[in-house]
């Protein structure tokens, strides 16, 4: 453990080293934004529509009480999504998407010696190929949150109102009740941060892959486990510092 | 010029070279050889510095890469060029973006020139029409004169070769030697080239190093082979029955 952690230190200093040239590194950027995070649109979309009629449900059927009103359904939601589904949740699927891609994409480099070639040339290649990633991370994650937040938040409108089970007024009104812009600084915070610990664990695991096809699946699968547990470390540590 | 003075390394505490030392001359294609697992890679990889070595030192024309900094080291690299076994050519690039890449990275010439310059290495490889295309869209001893072009992109003093053969049929293989010997000659660069291909051996062996169980056992050139009294250099060289008749042939000429 405290191996892959210095390990893990000294390949991000390497990372963060000067881009060998900005006008690439701007081309790559935008690459990794679109492949990164635009393709994971989708994904976001489906699981947050779901998660909104989920979670909106739920909360009404679990609500039975005659004195509680309907529209505290809206504001469980809304706070539900908020709060963790729409950072969390995404953030542990694009964990999973995104995490294995990047290994896998930076472990077959490693093991064709592509990386080699790049060392061979004098480019700095974890800087070369990892902090694209990075960066297009940390910028596309907090927006692809914020889509969740709508369409999760939408979702539980649509579930709402077609089940009969809240009226849409009574949601609406919900959604807006002791509405606090503060959580929605929270999910952002915490996306910025999952976005780096997804990026860059799951880089690390496929930069320093060695061997063949069977090793860059392991270390996939490793980017995965390793990014999904400091998700929720993380998500631990930031909810008791930014909420307590 | 190259020279390795008493290199060893080791991986976890396993001996993989000791005290390897020789010249690589410039302009000469300098072959180093061996069985499988002798340690041929690791001592290419120790030369170019993608393995930290442990006790030693590599000389380059003069410049100790020991006692480089990381800057100096990373100067010295725009000065190689290497291919690779596999060619190690990027998937996602066409075979003109992978040739310009070396250029679009670490040149300021603009984009016209970078274009014209992958194109004459292009040519220069004998490619033709296939700037557009994928490396999967290419044929294996393609995908060699891709990696050859890209290696040479940058007019490098220093080329090495990482079994340039392997895969390719012998007519294709013969082809990808005497091209690498007529670039060494063409540009006057230290080439070193990895093999275990006899045929290579006997083709373009200007300087050759005979490594065993990661030691030195032998160097000479091609035509001293035929005379070496090294029993273990004999056993790899003529362990083919057409490299025993070639001897007997050379030995009778002699006579």
């Amino acid at each position: 453990m405290l191996y892959h952690l210095g390990k893990y230190t000294l390949f991000l200093k390497k990372v963060f080293g000067r881009p060998d040239k900005h006008s690439v590194f701007l081309n790559q950027l935008i690459r990794e934004m679109d492949s990164l995070g635009v393709n994971s649109l989708g994904i976001v979309l489906v699981i947050s529509i779901f998660m909104g009629a989920v979670v909106t449900l739920q909360t009404a059927y679990n609500i039975e009480m005659p004195f509680i009103p309907k529209y505290t359904v809206g504001v469980a939601a809304r706070d539900s999504i908020l709060l963790e589904f729409s950072s969390t949740m995404v953030c542990l699927i694009l964990a999973g998407k995104v995490g294995s891609n990047i290994a896998s994409e930076i472990g077959t480099m490693r093991v064709t010696e592509q990386i080699d070639a790049l060392d061979i040339m004098g480019i700095n290649s974890a800087g070369f190929l990892v902090l694209p990633k990075v960066i297009a991370m940390i910028i596309i994650t907090p927006l692809l949150v914020l889509i969740s937040m709508g369409v999760g938040i939408f979702g539980g409108y649509l579930a709402g109102n077609l089940t009969g089970e809240v009226p849409a007024a009574e949601y609406i009104y919900g959604i807006q009740y002791a509405f606090r812009s503060f959580y929605i600084t929270y999910s952002l915070i915490k996306s910025v941060v999952f976005a780096f610990i997804i990026s860059s664990v799951s880089a690390y695991w496929g930069y320093y892959t060695f061997g063949g096809a069977l090793e860059v699946g392991r270390s996939s699968t490793k980017a995965v486990v390793t990014s999904s547990i400091f998700i929720l470390l993380f998500n631990l540590l930031l909810t008791q510092l930014l909420l307590a | 010029m190259i020279e390795v003075k008493d290199l060893s390394k080791a991986f976890d505490g396993k001996q993989i070279l000791k005290d390897i030392s020789t010249v690589f001359h410039k302009g000469k294609t300098n072959l180093i050889i061996g069985q499988s697992g002798s340690g041929k890679t690791v001592l290419l990889k120790s030369i170019v510095g993608l393995h930290q070595i442990d006790e030693g030192d590599v000389v380059y024309d003069g410049e100790s890469f020991v006692s480089m900094n990381s800057n100096e080291k990373r100067k010295l690299r725009q000065d190689m060029g290497m291919l690779f076994q596999g060619s190690a050519l990027f998937d996602s690039s066409t075979v003109e973006e992978n040739v310009r890449f070396p250029l679009d990275m670490l040149t300021d010439w603009p984009l016209d020139e970078r274009r014209d310059r992958a194109n004459f290495c292009l040519e220069r490889v004998n490619l033709k029409n296939v700037n557009h295309l994928f490396p999967s869209e290419i044929s294996g001893g393609m995908q060699k004169r891709v990696a050859i072009a890209r290696a040479i992109a940058l007019n490098p003093k220093y080329l090495f070769c990482d079994e340039p053969n392997s895969g390719l049929d012998p007519k294709t293989a013969i082809v990808i030697d005497e091209l690498i010997k007529e670039l060494t000659q063409e540009f006057d660069m230290t080439t070193v080239i990895n093999t275990h291909d006899m045929n290579s051996v006997m083709g373009i062996g200007d300087k050759i190093v005979f490594i065993r169980n990661g030691i030195k056992e032998w160097e000479g050139s091609k035509e001293d082979i035929f005379n070496a009294q090294n029993e273990a250099l004999e056993d790899f060289i003529f362990a083919s029955g057409i490299f025993r008749e070639v001897r007997e042939y050379h030995q009778k000429i002699k006579k």
